[in-house]
C-alpha cells in the first residue's frame, strides 16, 4: 500500500495570546493510493481547516503535510500553487465551475493550467464526461446544467489532471438524496479505479457506505477513525 | 491561458463588453469632437497669424498685444525696415464686413483684411495670382470663404459695407485664393491697403498727403534664428512699439486662452469621467467574481494568470471601444457643414486616442489590484 499523502502532529492556531483559537490540534493521519476517506464531525470540528491545510491553502501552525512524500510547508508560494495544480484535484461545495466555459472546457482547464492539453487529453475529457453520464451535455454551460450535473463536472476536472489527491468539500450539500448518492458513488468509484488518495469533507453521514475509512473530528481533534466495513455502515445508519 | 481565459469570458459576456465598449466609443466621441471643436475654434482665433509670412508682428506701445488697439503709422514702418536683421516688413489692417450675393446665396461675414501687395502679410494664393498693386480692387479668399460662398478665382465678390449712414457695395475680383487663413473666427478676404482704407466700414478715400496707418506691421527677418536679437534690436532703435512672435500674437487675441483652456479642461474631465466609468465596470465585475476567482486560485491558476486575463479583457474591451469612437466620429464629420468649427488634425486624434488608450487600463488597475487580493480560501467559504 503506497501513502499518497501524510500529516504529521499537524495544527492551526487563529490569532495569538489568550485568544487564540485552535481550530486544528495534533492530527495525524495517512491516506493510500485508491483510498477513499470521509472526513466528518460537527460544525466547528476542524474539518474545512484540516481541508484547506491539506490543500496547500492554509499553512499549518505546526505540523507537516506530505503529498507523494513532498512538505508542501517547505514550499514557495508560487511552487505551492504549482504542486496543488499538479498534485490535488478539488470539487467544492459550491462555484464549482467557471460559468462561461462548457462543461467541457471547464474539465480541460486542469490540463490547460498544467500545460497538457493535447488533441489525446481533449478526448480523454469527453470520454470522462460520457462516463459520468455527461456525453450530451459536453457544450453546455454550467447554468444550463442541474446541481448534480455539475457536481459530476467538477468531479471529471478533479481527476483529469491524474491528481495524486482529490479533496472534495461536501460535494453533496446541494443536491437530493438520489442524486447526492449517486454523485458520491460515482466519485467513489472513479478514486479507487483511478487509484487516486481521495478526502471527502461531509456533515452527510449517510454518503459514509461509499468509502473505505472515516476519520471523525471533535474540538479539532482526532476524534475516532473508523476503519471496519460494519462500523461505517453503523454511522451510515446513524444519518438516514 | 490569460488571453484564453479572457476572450471565454468576453465571448460568453459579449452583451455586457459590447454595452461598455459602446460607452467608451461616446467618450471617445465626447473627447474627440471637444478636441476638433478645440481645434476648429483655436483655428479660427489664430489660422492667419500663426500662418503669417514673416516672424515678428510688431505692435503700438501700450496696447497690451491688442491689435484692434494698435495703430501705427508708415515713419513706423520705415523705421522698423531700417533694423538690422529686418529682411521686409508690412503693414497689416483688420476690420469685419460682409460679402453680398445678388443670386440669393446668404450673405457671408468676412474678416477684412489689408495688406501690402508682395510684403509680409500677403497670404500666397495657391490658385490664381497675387494682389497686383495697393490700389486694386481685387481681393484673396481664403478657403473658407470660397468654400463657404462657392467662390472661385475670377469671380467677382461685392463687399458691402456702412460709410457714415450710408450703406454702400464694392466689387472686388478674385484674383487667388490661398488656404485656411481665418481671422477672429471669420473666414477672410485679403485686399490691398489702400483698397481696405476704401471699402471698410467708417472707411472712405484717403485723403491726399494723409498717412497711412495700420494695426500691426509684419516683420521677416533675413535670418530667422536671430529672433530675438533683433526683437531687441527694434524696441531699441523703434519707439513707441512693442513686439511679438506669431504664437505670443495668436495667444494675446481675445478669449484665445480662455476659450482653449475651457476646452482642454472639458477634454480632461472627460478622460477623467472615462476612467472612472471604466474602472468602475471592472471594479463591479470584480466584486461578482470574486467566489470564482477563489476557486480558480485554488485549483492552482496564479495571480499572474487572473491578473493578465482583467488586463487583457480591459485592454481589448477598451481598444474596440476606442476604434467604433473613432471611426464614428470620423464618419459624423463627414457629414458637418464648413462653417461649422470642427477640425480633426492628425495631431489632436493621435494624442487623443492615445490617452483613451491609457485611461482603460488605468481605470482598471484597482480591479486589477482587487483580483488578486482575492484568496483561494474563498472557495472553502474561508479568509484568513
Amino acid at each position: 500500500m503506497t501513502v499518497a499523502l501524510r500529516t504529521e502532529n499537524i495544527s492551526k492556531h487563529y490569532g495569538s495570546g489568550p485568544d487564540a483559537v485552535t481550530a486544528v490540534d495534533n492530527v495525524t493521519f495517512e491516506v493510500a493510493e485508491g483510498e477513499f476517506v470521509a472526513l466528518v464531525g460537527p460544525s466547528g470540528s476542524g474539518k474545512t481547516s484540516l481541508l484547506a491545510m491539506l490543500a496547500g491553502l492554509l499553512t499549518p501552525s505546526d505540523g507537516k503535510i506530505l503529498i507523494e512524500g513532498q512538505d508542501m510547508g517547505r514550499m514557495s508560494d508560487r511552487r505551492r500553487t504549482q504542486f496543488r495544480r499538479k498534485a490535488i484535484g478539488f470539487t467544492f461545495q459550491s462555484n464549482n465551475l467557471v460559468p462561461y466555459l462548457t462543461a467541457q472546457d471547464n474539465v480541460e482547464l486542469m490540463l490547460r493550467l498544467n500545460g497538457k492539453h493535447t488533441k489525446s487529453t481533449r478526448a480523454r475529457a469527453a470520454e470522462l464526461l460520457e462516463r459520468l453520464g455527461l456525453g450530451s451535455r459536453l457544450d453546455h454551460f454550467p447554468s444550463e446544467l442541474s446541481g448534480g450535473q455539475q457536481q459530476r463536472v467538477a468531479i471529471a476536472r478533479a481527476l483529469i489532471h491524474e491528481p495524486a489527491v482529490v479533496l472534495a468539500d461536501e460535494p453533496t450539500a446541494s443536491l437530493d438524496t438520489t442524486l447526492a448518492h449517486q454523485v458520491v458513488e460515482t466519485f467513489a468509484h472513479l478514486i479507487h479505479e483511478q487509484r487516486r488518495a481521495g478526502i471527502m469533507v461531509t456533515h452527510d453521514l449517510r454518503m459514509t457506505r461509499y468509502v473505505d475509512r472515516v476519520i471523525q473530528m471533535k474540538d479539532g481533534k482526532l476524534n475516532r477513525i473508523l476503519t471496519e466495513r460494519h462500523e461505517i455502515d453503523a454511522l451510515s445508519q446513524q444519518g438516514m | 491561458m490569460a488571453f484564453y481565459l479572457a476572450f471565454k469570458e468576453i465571448w460568453h459576456s459579449r452583451g455586457r463588453y459590447l454595452l461598455i465598449a459602446g460607452i467608451v466609443a461616446l467618450i471617445t466621441t465626447l473627447v474627440l469632437f471637444i478636441a476638433a471643436l478645440a481645434e476648429g475654434l483655436g483655428n479660427g482665433n489664430r489660422e492667419y497669424l500663426q500662418k503669417l509670412n514673416g516672424e515678428l508682428i510688431v505692435y503700438q506701445q501700450g496696447v497690451d498685444l491688442s491689435i484692434s488697439a494698435s495703430r501705427l503709422g508708415r515713419s513706423t514702418l520705415a523705421a522698423v525696415r531700417r533694423v538690422e536683421g529686418v529682411a521686409q516688413a508690412g503693414q497689416v489692417n483688420f476690420s469685419s464686413s460682409t460679402l453680398v450675393f445678388s443670386d440669393g446665396r446668404e450673405a457671408l461675414d468676412v474678416s477684412l483684411v489689408g495688406v501690402e501687395p508682395g510684403l509680409p502679410g500677403e497670404p500666397p494664393a495657391f490658385q490664381g495670382n497675387n494682389l497686383s498693386r495697393g490700389r486694386a480692387n481685387e481681393a484673396i479668399l481664403d478657403r473658407n470663404t470660397a468654400l463657404r460662398a462657392n467662390l472661385q478665382v475670377g469671380d467677382t465678390i461685392v463687399v458691402k459695407s456702412t460709410q457714415g449712414t450710408e450703406e454702400k457695395q464694392y466689387p472686388l475680383a478674385v484674383t487667388g485664393i490661398t488656404d485656411g487663413r481665418q481671422y477672429f473666427l471669420q473666414p477672410s478676404i485679403f485686399v490691398p491697403m489702400q483698397t481696405w482704407e476704401k471699402v471698410r466700414p467708417g472707411g472712405g478715400e484717403i485723403p491726399a498727403g494723409s498717412e497711412l496707418v495700420s494695426n500691426i506691421i509684419a516683420v521677416r527677418l533675413a535670418d530667422p534664428a536671430q529672433l530675438p536679437a533683433v526683437q531687441a534690436r527694434l524696441l531699441a532703435e523703434v519707439s513707441d512699439i512693442e513686439t511679438a512672435d506669431r504664437t505670443t500674437a495668436y495667444e494675446a487675441t481675445p478669449g484665445y486662452s480662455a476659450q482653449q483652456s475651457t476646452l482642454n479642461t472639458q477634454r480632461y474631465f472627460t478622460l477623467l469621467i472615462g476612467i472612472l466609468v471604466i474602472g468602475g465596470f471592472f471594479q463591479i465585475q470584480t466584486l461578482q467574481k470574486i467566489a470564482q476567482i477563489g476557486m480558480l486560485k485554488a485549483i492552482g491558476t496564479t495571480n499572474g494568470i487572473v491578473a493578465l486575463a482583467a488586463i487583457v479583457q480591459i485592454v481589448a474591451v477598451n481598444t474596440l471601444g476606442v476604434l467604433i469612437g473613432a471611426a464614428g466620429s470620423l464618419l459624423l464629420s463627414l457629414t458637418f457643414p464648413v462653417q461649422v468649427p470642427i477640425v480633426f488634425t492628425p495631431n489632436a486624434v493621435i494624442a487623443s486616442v492615445l490617452a483613451l488608450l491609457i485611461i482603460g487600463p488605468l481605470g482598471g488597475l484597482v480591479s486589477v489590484w482587487a483580483l488578486s487580493r482575492v484568496e483561494p480560501l474563498r472557495a472553502l467559504g474561508l479568509a484568513q
